[in-house]
């Protein structure tokens, strides 16, 4: 077996086995390292697909940003109080019913359109100029009103995260 | 591509064992003579009052929540800055009106007292 | 790409660099405490660490083994696992963004080049970024896991600032990025063999040495464990090699962002170069080496004259003044490049 495809296969089981860990730990602060586990593991992925830039981006973002709140909000839950009750999954048959009808529909979708849609393949060497510059070209000359729309979107962002604080504190 | 990245793999690897290691060893040479009064949570010498754990200030929320949004917003400087050359005036263009519509964000939580840590 | 043949080869290869540079590493964390401790004595005309060795030249070795081999407490009702993987991650974390700095120029000799560096990635600047943004992890989970307040309270404070400080210190070197049209830090230092960077970019070198102070929670940005109100943040809980892998942390990091700010701003390895071929191919190196001393130097030096910012003060300076700024510092500067490219 190739080096990339040991890469990919120890990669996605990290990231399965690890998002098995954050929906079954007790302790939310655990579920959230578990969580970090599996965001990085999926960057790992990235980085087998040659897209260095997103490898960074998911690091820098997820993991270093995204969780970090994340951590900041549980880290003040009282835990104590947490791990004494009780755990709400009595609805697990329902769920399990839905996901396998989820699995059935998906497998239905992929049998009968199987030659309609096909995977991208992976390219076997980088692309010249390196990925950055690819993204950097990509998003700033073919989907140059996407990234202000973006903007827009972060502005909204702002201004909620604003009204929502705001209005916990009074 | 995995060429360069396996240098870090192996970096990585050797830092971990390094680390465990010394830090294992550590615990394990180490006297230990523990009693109630050593173990317990520092505060000042009397006995701790109440769970460490408890509310804080919306501050810190507010804070991670607009550190991401400008990080995202960090996130898409680096392909600009990198192609920027070859963008020229239009790349300009461009960023300058993503600046303006994220300064008018900024300057929004600004007047909102958002960045003012003593309210 | 290797292939199977000489993979074992190539991973000693690996192997025997990565450990010299980690050895060079320990070697200058040690070293920069002990030169910060001489320093810091002799701003305040005391003499320091006197009595181990010449000048207190093994200093670090009788600190170093004497705190190998303390009681190493854990308190109760602390969260054993994430208590033990703090201090862990925060020292692992703290080497690895060595892995890409380039120490100098690659040379020849007989045939087989040399590159000194772990490995030149595309990506080198944001693989570092990556690498500090997790960084506030070590902190945060310290404090949370000590079940203490002071930790809890120095962890939350020191998470809360390395984050709002990070944005001033990646939009500090977006002008150096669109100079140089790349991430990897070797074609950074490489489009500097004309002029400094410092000398184009002296705003973006300010946000960013600032940032990295504050970054390494170092004097005046050391509130996380400021002592007189904290006790000592994040750590408070920490003893023996625990407490001393955070501590190596701190001089790891401050390694590495005088490492990048030699690199992104002062050229680097650039120096004169002259002399035989062994010269030639050394001299780069020795310049990279000097322009690092010369930013711990002043790191020390800083710490041993500013008092300590208010917290109130720090993150409105990080926020209301270094972003703005920064984000100003990139528009001029892309006006400027688009100006004179037409």
């Amino acid at each position: 077996m190739m080096l990339p495809q040991i890469a990919f296969f120890f990669l996605s089981a990290v990231t399965l086995i690890s998002a098995v860990m954050v929906i079954t730990r007790r302790n939310a602060v655990h579920s959230i390292i578990w969580l970090i586990v599996t965001l990085f593991s999926v960057g790992g992925i990235f980085l087998t697909l040659h897209a260095e830039f997103l490898f960074a981006v998911q690091v820098i973002l997820y993991v270093g940003g995204i969780m970090v709140l994340f951590l900041f909000v549980v880290m003040l839950v009282n835990l104590d109080v947490a791990l004494k009750q009780a755990q709400f999954n009595r609805q697990w048959q329902v769920a399990l019913v839905t996901a396998l009808v989820l699995m059935a529909e998906l497998g239905y979708g992929i049998y009968r359109g199987h030659q309609g849609f096909t995977l991208a393949q992976v390219t076997a060497t980088p692309m010249s100029g390196g990925n950055t510059q690819a993204v950097g070209l990509a998003l700033y000359q073919d989907y140059m009103l996407a990234v202000e729309i973006a903007s827009v979107l972060l502005l909204v962002a702002m201004v909620g995260a604003v009204i929502m604080a705001k209005r916990k504190i009074e | 591509m995995f060429g360069s990245y396996l240098p870090i793999l192996v970096h990585f690897v050797v830092v971990v064992v390094v680390a465990g290691a010394i830090m294992g060893l550590s615990a394990w040479v180490g006297v230990k003579r523990p009693s109630r009064e050593k173990l317990s949570p520092y505060e000042c010498g009397i006995t701790p009052v109440g769970d460490a754990r408890g509310r804080f200030s919306i501050s810190f929320y507010l804070v991670g929540m607009l550190f991401i949004l400008f990080d995202v917003e960090i996130a898409f400087l680096f392909p600009w800055a990198v192609v920027y050359r070859s963008l020229g005036w239009f790349g300009f263009i461009e960023m300058f009106l993503y600046i303006v519509i994220l300064l008018a964000g900024y300057l929004y939580i600004w007047k909102k007292g958002a960045l003012d840590w003593t309210r | 790409m290797a292939t199977g043949s000489n993979m074992p080869l190539l991973l000693l290869a690996i192997l025997a660099k990565v450990g010299v540079v980690l050895l060079v590493l320990l070697t200058t964390i040690a070293y920069a405490v002990w030169l910060e401790r001489k320093v810091v004595a002799r701003i305040q005309s005391r003499w320091g660490p006197y009595l181990v060795g010449p000048h207190g030249l093994l200093q670090p070795v009788a600190d170093a083994l004497k705190i190998f081999f303390k009681e190493d407490i854990v308190p109760t009702e602390v969260d054993r696992v994430v208590y033990c993987l703090a201090p862990f991650l925060a020292f692992s974390l703290a080497l690895l963004s060595i892995s890409v700095i380039p120490f100098g120029e690659s040379v020849t000799i007989g045939g087989a080049t040399i590159h000194f560096q772990i490995t030149d990635l595309n990506v080198g600047l944001l693989f570092v970024f990556a690498v500090t943004s997790l960084g506030v992890y070590g902190v945060a989970l310290a404090g949370w896991s000590s079940n203490s307040k002071y930790s809890l309270l120095g962890g939350l404070r020191s998470s809360a600032q390395m984050i709002s400080y990070e944005l001033s210190l990646g939009l500090g070197v977006v002008g150096v990025v669109m100079l140089a049209g790349s991430l990897s830090l070797r074609e950074i230092v490489e489009h500097q063999s004309g002029l400094w960077n410092v000398f184009v970019q002296p705003v973006g070198f300010l946000i960013y040495f600032t940032a990295a102070v504050a970054e390494t929670n170092r004097v005046p940005f050391d509130l996380p464990e400021g002592e007189s109100e904290l006790v000592g943040g994040f750590h408070t809980e920490y003893s023996s090699f625990k407490f001393a892998m955070f501590f190596m942390a701190e001089y790891a990091n401050i390694v590495t962002v005088s490492c990048l700010a030699t690199l992104l701003f002062f050229g680097g390895w650039l120096g004169p170069v002259f002399g035989p071929p062994l010269l030639r191919a050394l001299l780069p190196v020795f310049w990279f080496c000097l322009k690092v001393f010369c930013f711990l130097f002043l790191y020390i030096w800083i710490r041993g004259t500013l008092p300590r910012f208010r917290y109130d003060q720090l993150m409105a300076f990080g926020w209301k003044f270094l972003l703005p700024l920064g984000l100003l510092n990139v528009l001029v500067t892309s006006l400027v490049l688009a100006w004179r490219s037409t």
